[in-house]
């Protein structure tokens, strides 16, 4: 063994001093102190970047057979679903692993919002964050177009479309986007070229968003900074293994989907073949497109802006008012766990989120309209009117002195402690 | 806390299992029909009735096809149904496609082989259009998978055809359907009893081939569900054998800590 | 943070380093398996599809074919050229001695019937198609076919006989499914 170890520590030895990825990696990855008391709400970043992989590699392969022309783009998605060795299990992966990357992004996002993740110092990391949110909306959009289905084609228009309420140059816009006077084939064509882009930019993107979590390190969920060794434990094995084990049980749930219900998520208009001349009776984006969706129908006319516009910039708005958090939240206390009323705030924004998914589902008629409103109207006043009134007015519970002492109290307390032994060894 | 971790788990996969026993239901409102002996492919462990996908192969070949096409399909794919390269011939071959351009310049046409696709009943929309009042007949390689409710959708379709109820105009050369999307379809009732007989003696009643022809249909826009379903379970088997080990492992390193 | 060495690495020197080693090594060697089985169908997906192995055979009636006249057919997207020879081409093809041959092989290894020859009509040299097919083509010094590329020359057996072609024009695999019908691939 020690042999080989010297062996390979030549090889290793001998790059690491030309090019320094193996120090890197243990530095970065290895040795990596972290907060010894996150809980499973911190596995779901590094699933992300996982998804993020797997979508890269199934599209890659994907690419390989898919034609971006409109008369050629529906069957060559048919021929990979029939013919092409295994194409239904990358079309299905593929398909599939957009939806979960959407929601393990917004639980990853509501962790940050619960645990204050986005306060000092770690504002930029945030926004980075929303800037990654930001390039998977655009490439998710982009990517449903491809199949050029019925809601491809519809759904293409029907948000391109929104960019003419942009008073003056809106309809040049439009038409610049189109590349013609409607959603057609060289719209399909720069859409397949940027959706192969993209994902590379958001790769660019993750990694600049890992540099600025590595300057401080993670969160933790009792929001207090780690104040030295006894409150650390280096990431690998502790959270490697932690990972390893969150990344099982999130591929059975991804199996499940891709295996035995691969069309759940999905909307069966997207199986017509696209029709330039018939509209389907509903035009709805996928599920995690559906509380924008809302907040976008939601909006009247409001003095001298009209309902399209305003509900453009509503809807746009209600993704940069999460770039302007940091600034928004005034609680000097960061983890909900201390905030005995943002607490329920919290999850009052949880069930308003959900509710506008389910809004955005529905033909915005009768009832749904108020519930919609209502809806859009909260999530607005949660974010710029609660958050700053209410780190101004909330008592916070005191906080623990430090992580490893909190270890001892009924919040941070695991079944397996056994105090008397580990703490007092070590402090 | 071990039961906190794994509710979301187990509600996730429950949904995903059990979410095709939810009884469908069709636009405006009527519960759909589902046939009195189960789809033989609903579920994880579904397979396809190879019997039920020739006798519904049968209903196409001999009923639908007159009007619909299936434009996906090769005549070589209906291996999966069971039949020899032979028979396959032989079934093509009572098809004529169009081909060429021949040495003078002319588009020809001649029997279908299996690597052909199947033959079209018209050749381009316009013609579908002539010869049905104005309506396009659907291709019907993707309609268990195009419409909400699926396989009891277009079960429910073909046993759907009614009287109209009184007060209900009927459009010139439309028919009464309870379960079509505004209840008036161009399409007259293509099947009745007995308009097929089947090669292997089933009676051919209304029912049997309404839920034969589905089956068959579903096989057509899903022809992987068999291979789908049973590498699913290997892979699901895998991934809770390795799940189990990262937990183990997991539980293990962490009892140093704290 | 450096100097205390880290109470993982402090119990596994005593207490069960066998037992984390053996669970370790599971971990890691069912991850390679899973992440090969995971990758393979991906690799699978490179080969070629269902619509390109349906036209991997094709079927020729042979029955409009002339004694002396020549069929082109595609098989794989490839020319296969199909000679009904008139006997004086059997005969000059049997009569040839091995020994001239760049690439040596007798006509009777390179036919089933000896009236009917079916060869891949690409060129072995760098893949031109040679010209013979048509009545009023060159057919170059040896009766079958000519290369215009770089001057390859080809016998009434498909063999080469003179330029830079390595090898004799390839036999595909075929059979005859009947007394006029094969069947290429």
């Amino acid at each position: 063994m020690a042999s080989a170890a010297k062996a390979k520590k030549g090889i290793i030895g001998w790059i690491d001093h030309r090019l320094p990825i193996f120090t890197f990696l243990d530095h970065e990855l290895g040795s990596f102190p972290e907060p010894k008391n996150l809980n499973y709400w911190w596995n779901f970043g590094s699933l992300a970047g996982i998804i993020l992989v797997v979508m890269i590699f199934s599209g890659i392969f994907l690419a390989m057979e898919y034609t971006p022309h409109k008369d050629l783009a529906f069957d060559s998605v048919e021929r990979i679903m029939r013919d092409v060795n295994y194409g239904w299990l990358m079309r299905y992966i593929h398909m599939n692993g957009a939806s979960m990357f959407f929601i393990v992004t917004y639980i990853h996002i509501f962790r940050g919002l619960y645990f204050g993740s986005y306060k000092a110092p770690r504002e930029l990391l945030w926004m980075l964050g929303v800037v990654i949110l930001l390039l998977m909306m655009m490439t998710a959009f982009m990517g449903y177009v491809l199949p050029w289905g019925q809601m491809s084609y519809w759904g293409a228009t029907v948000i391109t479309n929104l960019f003419s309420a942009i008073p003056v140059v809106g309809d040049q816009i439009v038409s610049w986007l189109w590349g013609g006077f409607t959603v057609d084939n060289p719209t399909l064509n720069r859409f397949f070229s940027l959706h192969y882009l993209l994902p590379f930019v958001i790769v660019a993107v993750v990694c600049l968003h890992l540099v600025a979590l590595h300057l401080h390190g993670s969160n933790n969920p009792l929001g207090i900074d780690r104040k030295g060794p006894q409150d650390s434990i280096p990431f690998h094995p502790y959270y490697t293994i932690k990972d390893l084990f969150g990344i099982g049980v999130f591929l059975i749930i991804f199996a499940g989907f891709v295996f035995f219900a691969p069309n759940f998520l999905g909307d069966p208009a997207n199986y017509q073949p696209a029709n330039p001349l018939q509209t389907p009776p509903e035009i709805v984006p996928e599920w995690y497109f559906l509380p924008f969706y809302a907040i976008l129908r939601s909006v009247p006319d409001i003095l001298f802006i009209p309902a399209k516009l305003a509900g453009v910039i509503a809807m746009f708005g209600s993704i940069l008012v999460l770039f302007v958090l940091p600034w928004l939240d005034t609680s000097p206390v960061r983890s909900g766990r201390f905030r005995p009323i943002f607490r329920w705030f919290f999850l009052l924004l949880m069930i308003d989120c959900l509710v506008l998914g389910w809004v955005g589902a529905h033909k915005p008629e009768g009832t749904f309209v108020l519930i919609g409103q209502a809806a859009t109207a909260w999530y607005f006043i949660h974010f710029l009117v609660l958050l700053p009134l209410l780190g101004k007015f909330e008592r916070p519970r005191p906080l623990p002195t430090s992580i490893s002492s909190a270890v001892l109290t009924v919040r941070g307390l695991h079944p397996s402690i056994k105090p008397a032994t580990a703490i007092k060894e070590k402090s | 806390m071990m039961q906190h971790r794994l509710l979301p788990v187990a509600a996730s996969l429950a949904v995903i299992f059990l979410g095709g026993a939810v009884p469908a239901q069709a636009e405006g409102g009527y519960k759909l029909l589902q046939p009195k002996s189960e789809w033989s492919f609903e579920g994880p462990l579904g397979t396809y009735d190879k019997a039920a996908l020739r006798r519904g192969f049968q209903v196409y070949n001999e009923v639908c096809s007159t009007c619909h096409a299936l434009v996906h399909l090769r005549y070589g794919d209906l291996d999966g149904l069971g039949y020899t390269a032979d028979e396959i011939k032989a079934i093509a071959a009572q098809k004529q496609v169009t081909d060429g351009p021949n040495d003078q310049g002319e588009m020809y046409q001649r029997p279908a082989r299996a690597s052909d696709f199947f033959a079209r009943p018209f050749p381009n929309e316009q013609a579908a259009r002539y010869s049905n009042n104005g309506a396009v007949p659907a291709d019907l390689s993707l309609v268990v998978k195009a419409r909400e409710g699926g396989p009891d959708y277009v079960f429910s379709l073909l046993n759907g055809y009614k009287e109209p109820p009184a007060g209900v105009k009927l459009g010139a050369g439309m028919n009464y359907n309870a379960y079509f999307p505004g209840h008036q379809t161009a399409m007259p009732q293509p099947l009745a009893d007995g308009a097929v007989t089947y090669a292997d003696g089933t009676r051919a009643d209304l029912e049997q081939m309404a839920q034969d022809v589905t089956t068959f249909l579903t096989w057509a826009a899903e022809p992987n569900l068999e291979a789908r379903h049973r590498m699913g379970l290997q892979v699901i088997g895998f991934l809770i054998l390795l799940t189990g080990v990262f937990y183990v492992l997991k539980r293990r390193i962490w009892s140093k800590v704290h | 943070m450096a100097e205390t060495a880290h109470p993982s690495v402090a119990k596994a020197q005593g207490g069960e380093p066998s037992r984390r080693d053996f669970l370790t090594l599971t971990a890691v060697a069912l991850s390679a398996v899973g992440g090969a089985a995971a990758v393979w169908p991906f690799l699978d997906s490179m080969n070629p599809a269902k619509d390109t192995l349906a036209l991997a055979t094709t079927e020729v009636d042979l029955a409009p074919v002339q004694v002396g006249q020549r069929l082109t057919v595609v098989w794989r997207g490839k020319p296969v050229f199909v000679d009904r020879r008139p006997q004086k081409e059997i005969e000059e093809a049997q009569a040839v001695p091995l020994t001239s041959l760049p690439d040596p092989q007798s006509d009777g290894d390179r036919v089933k019937k000896p009236e009917w020859l079916v060869v891949v009509g690409v060129c072995t040299h760098l893949g031109c198609i040679p010209v013979g097919q048509k009545p009023t083509d060159e057919r170059g010094l040896y009766g079958g076919w000519f290369c215009p590329c770089h001057g390859s020359q080809y016998d009434t057996s498909g063999r080469i006989r003179q330029g830079p072609a390595p090898r004799n024009l390839e036999v595909p695999p075929y059979a005859f499914t009947g007394a006029t019908t094969i069947k290429i691939g």
